[in-house]
């Protein structure tokens, strides 16, 4: 869900700092330019993001809460790798970042042992 | 460190977890007197949560984050210092996932997982935000005051819409006197402390006089919101938060009204507590603490746990803030060169003893905050709808449901209704669990007990456990 | 004095399940219990209910436990305890694993158990099809399946609760002695009598077996299991390796719990095991073998305790042999939960009448020291 940001960057006071370098992550495919050097969680807030994911019993919305690595609300897959907390990630060029809307998937393999698309729900409710 | 190096040959004299204040101290004092050390850190960089970025941010948000985080800088130098002699060996974003009370630590850094001997570990990992279990406590904007000092001294980041800043401790006036010199506006401070805690507070005018400068930070920090009139609610109870996707609206009551604001963005905060996630998982001796509401890990005169050789610091052995999180660091460290003989004991003793000293002095100032700002039983024991779990989305309801079935403790109502088993393996539930299990059943919670926690203390995958060196 | 007609040591499910039999049957039951029941194994195991790869001298007993009891679990204890029949299948990797399941269902049949059957690997496929492809077949057995083990203890207490049984919990039996034809049972202070004792204190029996005259070769220790995260359901049976120790389950609610027969260090004493989840290492690597894709999912928990081992790796079932009017069932060698449910009417035979329809024989007290003798 990207929508207004619910945090905005602090004035810049004039000449006492140059443009602080960004970095291009795409984040459900969207291209994002976040902070370099802040944690990706800060970074996605910044740029609008408003659910990371889906709280997997009531299926409803959860963003970042504690922003230090407690709470483990702000878990994205980031590079395939499912449940990384955005608060201690780094952005990186070109990451691929997914909000985790549902329960991670696996890869099915057919009769002659080739991959499938990933299902996310194979057995109707998978809560 | 090259990855070619085994993980068995990983040995260190002292192995410090988290470098924050007590963290950076204890290496430092430690790699200064000759021991090999090893500080290791989640965090890209040092200074822990309320030294955050000390090493980088720039000088207008140093300008509103105060002279006091200055302290920081240097410690963080220091350790720089020492890492650059080669003494001290530091790793950013490495988490350690287990440690043995054999001393032995599991680390994962860049995907990889190491193995770690050392003859001694000082546990730093400081504190966490108390709970704050309302309802909607779990909406999208709904963060804590830390989230907002962090997005403030991490990224430079405020909100972007009037602010709601609810709950007590001098840290939430704190944000807010960072917020008002920044230019960020507050809609509303919703105090939640109880009419009765000024009282108490008198009881400790001696020690108000001694920690002095605490005070009058605080009483500077008050003035500022004063002065710019932000709207202040008193004795506010029956919190709610709501909103369809995120939060929208903050309801509560004070003074006998209602009162609903519009919000996007809400900060909690009701003091912090221990992190005690490691200790609980070394089955170290914890004692349930009545002032602090918390538990806090049984500890002797060197900070050593009641598992030998294993040391905390800091507020993750009990809450006293950054100067006095550093002198314990160095107290611990102390206690290292003492166990491994280093050093003379009697110059040991002497050192601890002055260490001590100063510690006593700076904790002066606690027993007025306790008092002060005593988080209510409402927001800490709260209503049957609310979500007590957040992983798993368990109310304190059924909590209650589950003692009247039987379940006398946290791991039993645990495994009867998953409470405590996603993925933050109870930080964000397990001191409300324990109190709303004693308040039902009639036990202390030093008889209730919490959680047996297990490794791992923080995830790792199966592919990085099957890739891990024996 | 507390006195009742029989008191049961131990409230772990062989325990409970005995109280409840029991109580049903008019007996008036003490269940005494040294922390809180179910609080070792019968709380915290991998759930599994399984008939498959059983010793066969236990296969009577768990058909029969399944057949009859698990399957009407809501009509036994009123709650269901989770159970799924899930099905159990264990694979086999290679050439190697294949003889050797065909051997066994060989073995089977000519004992006349015919619940264990061979698929090929089109079948697996099937039935999990985001296994690896280098598994070949498997033994399956469609009635098996699992359940959540805390909820059925507390399913199991709250039916010997309400079948009169009298449950002491944070008791524990320090002293037992016979007599004037009565067992009198000593805890710090409290004080209990009976006619007839049941010894089901798990992995402390062998004290227990020891003051009732029977000296038994059991040996605590230690065993370990880890959970992942909740992932998108993938695999509905409960599998094993025939090559390889291996239990791994998805349960409903997507966390797969992984064990393996995987031992650490346990202190009875305390009453722990610590656990080393560097340890399990050769379950992830089995695990991410078979699914290749769990590699990315995240362990949130290890867990470990304390269980009762026999040299043999059956239980001990039966009338002691030394005293009169004492009965045991201990020693499940971590393979007790699906035997519960009966466990507890071989008993409550054993108690009132002296003898049980099903074959006990094979897990008599005293078939270690025939052994020595002959």
């Amino acid at each position: 869900m990207v929508a207004k940001a619910l945090f905005v960057p602090l004035a810049a006071k004039r000449g006492s700092e140059g443009a602080a370098p960004t970095v291009t992550v795409y984040f459900n495919d969207k291209p994002l330019k976040v902070p370099a050097n802040t944690s990706l969680a800060a970074g996605l807030l910044a740029a609008g993001v408003t659910r990371f994911r889906n709280a997997p019993v009531s299926g409803t919305g959860r963003a970042p809460y504690c922003m230090m690595g407690v709470c483990y609300e702000c878990l994205v897959e980031v590079d395939d790798v499912p449940s990384q907390q955005a608060c201690l990630t780094r952005p990186q060029e070109g990451m691929r970042v997914r909000s985790m809307d549902d329960l991670p998937g696996l890869a099915f393999y057919d009769a002659e042992g080739r991959e499938l698309p990933t299902p996310t729900k194979l057995f109707g409710e998978g809560k | 460190m090259s990855k070619n190096v085994k993980s068995a040959e990983l040995e260190y004299d002292l192995v410090v977890v988290g470098a924050g204040p007590a963290g950076m101290a204890a290496a430092v004092r430690a790699s200064q007197n000759k021991l090999r050390t090893l500080l290791l850190d989640e965090q890209p960089e040092v200074g822990g949560q309320i030294y955050r970025n000390i090493t980088s941010v720039d000088a207008r948000r140093e300008e509103i984050l105060g002279p006091d985080y200055s302290h920081g800088r240097t410690l963080a130098t220091e350790v720089i210092a020492e890492a650059g002699k080669g003494s001290l060996t530091y790793w950013s974003n490495a988490s350690a996932w287990q440690i043995d009370p054999e001393k032995t630590l599991h680390v994962l850094r860049d995907g990889r997982s190491s193995m770690v001997k050392a003859k001694a570990i000082i546990v730093a990992t400081g504190a966490m935000e108390r709970p704050f279990p309302v309802p909607g406590w779990t909406l999208p904007g709904v963060m804590t005051a830390g989230a907002g000092q962090i997005l403030l001294k991490n990224a430079g980041l405020v909100p972007s819409t009037p602010v709601v800043l609810a709950g007590c401790g001098p840290l939430l006036y704190l944000i807010a006197a960072q917020y008002l010199r920044a230019g960020v506006a507050i809609k509303a401070i919703l105090d939640t402390t109880a009419g009765t805690d000024w009282k108490l507070a008198l009881r400790h005018a001696r020690d108000l006089l001694t920690g002095w400068s605490y005070v009058r930070k605080g009483m500077g920090m008050l003035r500022a919101i004063k002065d710019a009139k932000v709207p202040f609610y008193r004795g506010v109870k029956g919190l709610r938060l709501e909103g369809e996707d995120a939060l929208q609206r903050v309801r509560f009551s004070s003074g006998g009204r209602e009162h609903t604001l519009d919000a996007s963005v809400c900060l909690l905060h009701q003091g912090v507590v221990p992190n005690t996630q490691i200790s609980w998982s070394l089955r170290a001796e914890h004692k349930w603490d009545e002032v602090q509401l918390c538990w806090t890990p049984v500890i002797d005169d060197w900070c050593q746990l009641s598992v030998p050789g294993i040391y905390t610091a800091g507020d993750g052995a009990s809450i006293g803030g950054a100067l006095v999180a550093a002198l314990q660091g160095e107290l611990a460290a102390l206690g290292v060169m003492r166990q491994l003989q280093v050093k003379p004991a009697a110059d040991l003793d002497r050192d601890g003893a002055t260490i001590r000293a100063e510690i006593e002095r700076h904790l002066a100032i606690r027993p007025y905050l306790n008092r002060q700002y005593r988080p209510s039983d409402e927001y800490r024991i709260p209503a049957d709808e609310t979500t007590v779990c957040r992983c798993e989305e368990v109310t304190a309801g059924s909590i209650r449901e589950q003692v009247k079935l039987g379940c006398s403790g946290p791991n039993q109502t645990k495994s009867f209704s998953r409470c405590g088993m996603g993925p933050c393996q109870g930080r964000m539930c397990g001191l409300t669990v324990t109190e709303v299990i004693a308040k039902e059943s009639g036990l202390t919670p030093q008889e209730v007990g919490y959680y047996r926690i297990r490794p791992p203390i923080k995830s790792v995958t199966l592919g990085q456990l099957a890739q891990i060196d024996e | 004095m507390n006195t009742s007609d029989v008191i049961i040591v131990g409230s772990g499910l062989q325990g409970l399940s005995t109280a409840v039999h029991l109580g049903r049957r008019g007996v008036r039951v003490t269940l005494i219990e040294a922390e809180y029941c179910g609080r070792h194994s019968s709380g915290v195991n991998a759930g599994g209910v399984r008939s498959l790869g059983r010793h066969l001298a236990e296969i009577p007993l768990s058909l029969a436990a399944r057949d009859q009891i698990w399957h009407n679990l809501k009509d036994f204890i009123g709650h269901d305890g989770g159970f799924v029949r899930s099905g159990q299948l264990q694979v086999a990797e290679n050439e190697a694993d294949v003889i050797k399941s065909k051997e066994r269902i060989a073995l089977l049949e000519s004992h006349g158990f015919t619940h264990e059957k061979w698929i090929g690997q089109e079948e697996v496929r099937e039935l999990v099809p985001s296994i690896s492809p280098h598994v070949v077949g498997g033994i399956w057995v469609k009635d098996d399946g699992y359940a959540y083990p805390y909820h059925v203890v507390t399913g199991f207490r709250l039916a010997a609760e309400q079948a009169g049984v009298v449950i002491h919990e944070l008791t524990r039996v320090r002293t037992v002695k016979r007599e004037n034809g009565l067992w009198h049972v000593e805890c710090d202070g409290k004080r209990f009598q009976a006619p007839k004792l049941v010894n089901t204190a798990g992995a402390w029996s062998g004290e227990l077996a020891r003051q009732i005259g029977d000296e038994v070769p059991i040996k605590p220790d230690g065993l370990m299991l880890m959970v992942t995260q909740r992932v998108a359901p993938f695999v509905k049976p409960t599998l094993g390796a025939m090559g390889r120790a291996l239990s791994f389950k998805q349960f409903a609610n997507g966390t797969v719990v992984i064990g393996g027969s995987l031992r650490c260090d346990a202190n009875p004493v305390q009453r722990y095991a610590p656990v080393d989840l560097s340890r399990m290492k050769k379950s992830a690597v089995t695990v991410t073998d078979l699914f290749p894709h769990l590699r990315n999912i995240q362990v949130v928990r290890a867990w470990g305790g304390v269980e009762g081992f026999m040299p043999d790796e059956i239980p001990v079932i039966g009338p002691s042999v030394a005293s009169p009017d004492a009965f045991h069932a201990f020693g499940f060698s971590a393979h007790g939960f699906e035997l519960s449910p009966i466990i507890g009417q071989i008993m409550a035979d054993l108690v009132e009448h002296g003898k049980t329809s099903l074959p006990i024989h094979p897990f008599r007290v005293d078939r270690f020291t025939q052994q020595e003798n002959s």
